[in-house]
């Protein structure tokens, strides 16, 4: 390595908690808002969750629709490509097991897509079994646009790039199609614990 | 904590070093067309997100992505498909 | 002097020799840089800090001096939530080492070769690379028709202000305007209000005269000011523009 700025810290990250934190992460308090274009602005009225593709039967919700799903929620850590984790989060959402419920799922893969045109791909897998909610509050508070209000996908056990913000639907579909950062250079699957951050990893 | 979402949006000045980087030669005033509406730009004018896993750079006319680009491991990643020309001399 | 050319952008290390407090939160760091190869008017640094457990964070500063200074300068607001300008305003001292990368940057630049008409349009540390164009401007001898807009939020928030009066009471053609949006001091006769379209069209020439503008700021003034100079018809191609993020800290 090279020079070393003296005295220079950077922005708090405690190395606490090992074996909660994947590799080459590290903790921080506040949430960082990452975002790849405008806050797409979404009036609760307007918003519709569809589930489609390899289905016999597509499904929608108006947002009145699915607030009457059954909601739980969750604490769970998360964790972000760009190296920051955030521990404990708290949310509550709508378990995709709930969503997929009835749904006769031959296809093994998914794509989340969202307001402002943002995808991600992940395995069917990922997403059913407990792993995966359609969030809408965090913090006891309903979803900031900033966070991806007002719902997002929360997948907390990969990197958070899948946890698809503005969420507005999920595509079954027969093979895995890489979204937006899969198809530059991020990885497939992007597992934090054996550090699947690009492609090759 | 709020942050507006007008703080994250810079302009193509915010990737010079980057884009130096890459194409090892000043790009800011490179002049490039938007592949989604046509409108012509400066690099240097155009939307860019940096505060994301990758920047990403947007036609300040449409929104549309003009180019993503990813550094990591060593390696680049560059998806300039949203620029149907890109016109630069040394 | 070039600002572009196939010449790798490398890391070099600058020593600071002067820190000059401008503001309560902002301080300009003036470095000693050998091997510098110049500069241009409007670009920037990018400076990268690297903790001892390897951990680094980079962030782009305008360059703040004119390209005829021996030294380099880039002038930083401190933001509290902020990662690296705390470190560049604050802790750092005189005899420490940066590391920095430049110039960078051709679209946003300023010849003093140029003689068409200049407005200078700035919000809060906006005004750094803009002061960069008036030192150029100085150290050239240019009389060319300049005015500088420079929006703060309080008199106390006014960077450069003792040299902008030096500079704008020089008698050489250059106008400098403040306005000051949240509060002014008793007696105060700039503007006293954000930027709008009236405040411009006294501020700037008329388009006939083909002025040319550089805005500098946050990315809601510098998108507002340019939305306004272009609905007043100047050409959008005269109208440069560089926002800078809030989050820049």
């Amino acid at each position: 390595m090279s020079f070393i700025s003296r005295g220079f810290r950077g922005k708090r990250r405690d190395v606490a908690a090992a074996g909660r934190v994947p590799p080459g992460q590290y903790v921080v308090d506040d949430f960082p808002v990452l975002s790849a274009g405008p806050t797409p602005r979404i009036p609760v009225a307007e918003w519709n969750f569809v589930v489609e593709g390899e289905i016999d039967e597509p499904k929608k919700w108006t947002w009145d629709e699915f607030r009457k799903l059954p909601t739980e929620q969750v604490t769970k850590d998360i964790h972000c490509v760009t190296k920051w984790t955030k521990l404990d989060t708290a949310w509550a959402g709508v378990s995709v097991d709930t969503i997929l419920e009835g749904v006769e799922m031959a296809a093994e893969y998914v794509v989340a897509f969202s307001y402002g045109g943002y995808t991600t791909n992940l395995p069917l897998e990922d997403v059913t079994g407990g792993k995966a909610w359609v969030a809408f509050e965090f913090d006891g508070q309903p979803l900031h646009p900033e966070h991806g209000g007002p719902a997002r996908l929360l997948v907390p056990h990969l990197y958070f790039w899948k946890s698809a913000k503005w969420v507005r639907g999920l595509r079954l579909v027969n093979e895995n199609q890489p979204g937006f950062w899969e198809s530059n250079g991020y990885n497939m699957y992007g597992d934090p614990w054996r550090e699947q951050r690009y492609w090759g990893d | 904590m709020t942050v507006q979402q007008s703080d994250l949006k810079l302009d193509g000045n915010a990737i010079g070093g980057l884009l130096r980087e890459i194409f090892a030669m000043e790009m800011t005033t490179a002049v490039g067309t938007c592949a989604s509406c046509g409108a012509v730009r400066m690099v240097g004018e155009v939307v860019v997100y940096l505060n994301a896993p990758g920047a990403v750079v947007r036609c300040p006319s449409c929104d549309a992505v003009l180019m993503r680009i990813v550094h990591g491991r060593g390696k680049y990643w560059l998806d300039l498909t949203g620029v149907r020309c890109l016109e630069f001399s040394a | 002097m070039s600002s572009r050319g196939p010449r790798l952008l490398e890391w070099q290390l600058g020593t600071v020799a002067e820190l000059v407090q401008e503001t309560p939160r902002v301080a300009s760091l003036v470095l000693d840089v050998p091997d510098w190869q110049g500069h241009l008017a409007g670009q920037h640094v990018d400076v990268r800090l690297t903790a001892d457990d390897g951990y680094q964070a980079q962030r782009s500063y305008s360059i703040a001096s004119a390209p005829e200074d021996p030294r380099l300068a880039i002038t930083v607001e401190r933001l509290d939530d902020g990662e690296v300008s705390p470190y560049l305003v604050g802790e750092v001292r005189k005899g420490d080492k940066v590391e920095l990368r430049g110039p960078i940057g051709g679209y946003f630049v300023w010849r003093a070769t140029d003689d068409r008409p200049l407005l200078l349009v700035a919000g809060g540390s906006g005004i750094v690379p803009l002061m960069a164009m008036l030192r150029h401007r100085a150290a050239a001898h240019s009389a060319t028709p300049t005015r500088l807009l420079y929006s703060s939020r309080s008199l106390d928030d006014v960077i450069y202000r003792a040299e902008l009066e030096r500079l704008g009471s020089a008698g050489d053609g250059l106008a400098v305007s403040h306005t000051l949006t949240r509060n002014q001091p008793p007696g105060w006769t700039g503007y006293a209000r954000r930027i709008d379209r009236a405040m411009l069209a006294e501020v700037t020439w008329p388009k006939e005269q083909m002025p040319i503008t550089y805005i500098c700021g946050p990315t809601p003034m510098v998108e507002g000011a340019a939305s306004l100079l272009v609905d007043m018809a100047y050409y959008p191609a005269t109208i440069k523009t560089e926002r800078f993020g809030a989050t820049g800290g």
